[in-house]
């Protein structure tokens, strides 16, 4: 019960003008560092932190994180439209958001991202604010072990995901965690994989190859076929919207599914992007509309987006109660935290009683200013498809070049940028699947991380991966996800008049 | 895009003004000033540069915008090769951690503090020996003792990177006690002790500001700073205790001393007249009341130290890390 007067005692303090001028603010500001890849929550809340050391902290945090609910939205936008992501979580939903933009459905697969988007984070608010002193202490039997396991369970989900033979698959993450392995090896401190080279020093950003991969890979392709654009049909009307979400109860499974799957990623803190992945790779599995998945699937659409939001926001609870940051932007946000003089951590709850409440009540409404502003321009955005492509191209290469070089201030990033662009130009042609090498670039080097940790601490033995019943499950979740389609073919053989 | 156009309306604006009275006034900014910090974010050398940025902006110490930007490539070499080679660019200053003298030794990454012109010491930060709050040692006696009785390895050291900082300290204390550690290097500091407060390592040697939310609240406890001295702060943080009631590894039989350098460098070829614009400015945020709280809350050394005093202090250091890090086996093998 005290926690609901709290409640009402926030939702005073972040409705008070000044506060909701300045969420609309941060949610437009964040909708466009998310159109812009390579701009990046991250990046987008730090360049814009010193606007708000002026504020009352508490205003400053509802800013900040409204900037931060406003690239989760805006990441989407390019996914379906171009097949850019913008963040690093929002790549699942190119999966069937643009097959969806291609089929002229843009409008019903932006609505749907964005309704997504917003249950995903009401229900990790609604978590965060029923259950977060139970849950902030789940996160702390998360050692080097049990991660690896969570990152083993998302690698697993998704392989034998793609239609593609599994050698292709395989073939596929493996490039990604050799690119991965490129740069500082975190564990003896040495370089790798550099050549001396210093502009490898850093290894290859994951957005760099992803701008590449799909942006500059989708537009040579789409030139390969004489630029026709089938995106020119997409409804622009607002009644989209409305049509849509009349489709949408009946996803209800898949979203509490991966709203679950997104609150336990965030809290973990894993983050959003293998949330995401994971979400989509066991929609497809179990949904009985699995197997359209990839040719511009609703659903396939729901699960990503709904499980990216609930991690973002869910894993704004380990960074206030354990000072933990659960995401790049968490990790700025912290930074913010400390500024303005709030140490994040166990006793935060108690003694900032105003300021966490306040920042809780402005995630529901921070979350709901969002959705609206984002709805109404559902047909604008949808509308850019119009354009026609020889016009829309360039600009989409330039959007590009500039997220590439935005990502460390380096020319040589753009270089990178379009040479990734050839490289998942030619893999798209032999029909290698390119999102097991995302993923694997996204999470190898910290799959590697925690897996060399976890050998450290047990002195090299494996045993440590079944050493306790939370790691042990995780595990064997990984290897049923893995041989799944071994377990389905090996049971309908069983019994094989079931099947017909 | 509204930012950096705003940015060269600014620009033009200031190159107009030291156009005018360029002829009295010393050496100002004309530009955005970057100030690098060689890590990534939400790091103790992040925190202290935004907030650097926060007080200059807040107190408008500087006519031009000053820009965060974190290039944490090669333990940070990225962002030393960037002043590096920024020739006699004075809009660009850099904010130091150990791995000033740790990166080039451990990977060979090629640049030393001499690449660069000193600036100041903004504060050392200082390191302390912490230890799950469950766990029954309450000195440092008692740790020692049981660190001595488990089997060579059991006792897990975590600390932030690898050969750098705090493994550093680690096999200062294997020599000191005759002990082995296995040390597991992570990504940062506040990962580091929430991976103490879950057990999953025995000890930590984190920054004050890293794990005092955790000593707040009962979950961590200090045993030990590795300072000569004890820490200035006596206001209570927890348990009745302040940071000054911490003693010294020193007093307590761990002849171990190790500071953390938190100080700005600037492109190589700076001019006297532009290191001297920055070491006010230094000065000015110094005495700002944002920027005591900040020592406070993260219990820093407050030296300060600028010119000469400056370059010797980095010097010796120098030496002395490399002696450390010969000893401990950590140089890279040239021509890897």
């Amino acid at each position: 019960m005290e926690e609901l007067v709290n409640l009402f005692h926030g939702f005073a303090v972040a409705l008070q003008p000044f506060n909701i001028m300045v969420m609309v603010l941060g949610i437009v500001l964040g909708v466009i560092i998310g159109v812009l890849p390579g701009l990046g929550g991250a990046n987008g809340v730090a360049i814009l932190l010193p606007l708000t050391f002026s504020m009352p902290p508490t205003s400053a945090i509802i800013m900040l994180s409204c900037i931060y609910w406003g690239a989760l939205f805006g990441g989407a936008i390019t996914s379906i439209l171009f097949n850019i992501p913008g963040e690093p979580w929002s790549v699942a939903t190119t999966f069937d958001g643009y097959p969806m933009a291609q089929k002229g459905k843009a409008g019903e697969a932006l609505t749907a991202a964005f309704t997504s988007s917003f249950v995903g984070a009401l229900f990790a608010v609604i978590m965060i604010t029923l259950v977060a002193p139970l849950v902030a202490s789940f996160a702390l039997r998360f050692g080097p072990a049990e991660k690896f396991a969570v990152y083993f369970l998302a690698f697993c989900s998704f392989v034998g995901l793609s239609k593609e033979p599994p050698f292709k698959t395989i073939a596929a993450m493996m490039i990604g965690f050799a690119l991965a392995a490129v740069g500082l090896d975190s564990i003896t401190g040495q370089l790798r994989l550099t050549f001396g080279s210093t502009e490898l020093l850093n290894g290859f950003d994951f957005l760099i190859a992803v701008i590449g991969l799909f942006g500059i890979g989708e537009i040579l392709l789409t030139m390969e076929e004489g630029l026709a654009f089938r995106g020119g049909k997409a409804k622009i009307d607002l009644r989209v919207v409305l049509q849509t979400w009349k489709e949408m109860p009946q996803y209800w499974v898949t979203s509490l599914r991966s709203c679950l799957i997104g609150c336990w990623m965030g809290i973990t803190p894993a983050g959003a992007t293998p949330a995401s992945f994971m979400s989509y790779g066991i929609a497809k599995r179990v949904s009985k509309n699995g197997h359209n998945f990839g040719k511009g699937e609703v659903e396939g659409v729901v699960a990503p987006e709904t499980a990216a939001h609930a991690a973002g926001t869910a894993a704004l609870l380990p960074m206030l109660s354990l000072g933990v940051p659960g995401s790049p932007t968490a990790a700025v946000l912290l930074g913010g935290l400390l500024i303005w003089g709030l140490q994040p951590g166990p006793m935060l709850f108690v003694e900032q009683k105003e300021f966490v409440w306040g920042l809780i009540a402005s995630m529901y409404l921070g979350n709901l200013v969002g959705l609206i502003v984002v709805l109404t321009c559902v047909p604008i955005f949808a509308a850019i498809l119009r354009v026609p492509f020889s016009i829309i191209a360039p600009l989409i290469l330039v959007l590009c070049a500039i997220g590439a070089y935005s990502v460390h201030s380096s020319t040589f990033d753009v270089v990178l940028m379009l040479v990734f662009g050839v490289v998942g130009y030619l893999l798209k042609k032999c029909n290698y699947p390119l999102a097991p090498l995302v993923l694997a670039i996204v999470l190898g080097d910290k799959a590697e991380e925690a897996f060399r940790q976890s050998l450290l601490g047990s002195q090299g033995s494996l045993g440590v991966f079944f050493s306790n019943s939370l790691v042990g499950t995780i595990m064997v979740l990984g290897l049923i996800a893995l041989f799944w389609s071994a377990i389905q073919e090996g049971y309908s053989r069983l019994r094989p008049h079931s099947v017909a | 895009m509204k930012h950096s156009v705003l940015h060269t309306a600014l620009a033009a604006i200031a190159i107009f003004g030291a156009g005018n009275m360029a002829a009295s006034a010393a050496w100002e900014p004309v530009r955005p000033v970057e100030f690098i910090v060689p890590a990534g974010t939400g790091g103790g050398a992040d925190q202290m540069a935004r907030t650097i940025q926060g007080i200059v902006t807040k107190h408008s110490l500087m006519k031009q915008p000053m820009v965060v930007i974190n290039k944490s490539g090669g333990a940070g070499g990225e962002g030393f090769l960037d002043i590096k080679g920024s020739g006699n660019n004075p809009h660009k200053i850099i904010i130091t951690l150990s791995n000033l003298f740790t990166t080039p030794l451990a990977t060979g990454i090629p640049f030393s503090w001499k690449d660069m012109t000193p600036v100041a010491m903004l504060a050392l930060d200082e390191f302390v020996l912490w230890v799950n709050a469950e766990k029954p040692y309450t000195t440092v006696k008692d740790y020692v003792d049981a660190v001595k009785l488990a089997p060579a390895g059991g006792m897990k050291m975590g600390g932030t990177g690898s050969k750098q900082e705090d493994q550093i300290i680690t096999v200062a204390l294997e020599k000191a006690t005759g002990a082995k550690f296995t040390y597991i290097p992570y990504k940062g500091g506040g990962e580091v002790a929430v991976q103490l407060v879950g057990n999953h390592v025995d000890s930590t040697v984190n920054n004050p500001i890293e794990a005092v939310a955790q000593w707040r609240g009962g979950k961590l406890r200090p045993l030990c700073v590795f300072d000569a001295k004890q820490m200035a702060y006596d206001e209570v943080v927890a348990d009745g205790k302040g940071w000054k009631d911490i003693p010294t590894c020193k007093s307590q039989g761990l002849d171990i001393e190790y500071l953390m350098l938190r100080g700005i460098f600037m492109s190589p070829k700076a001019t006297k007249d532009q290191v001297e614009y920055y070491v006010e400015l230094f000065k000015k945020v110094r005495a700002t009341p944002e920027w005591q709280d900040f020592m406070k809350s993260g219990a820093f050394n407050t030296t300060f130290l600028t010119g000469a005093d400056y370059a010797k202090w980095v010097e010796t250091e120098e030496k002395r890390h490399e002696t450390l890090m010969k000893e401990a086996g950590f140089l890279a093998t040239p021509g890897n």
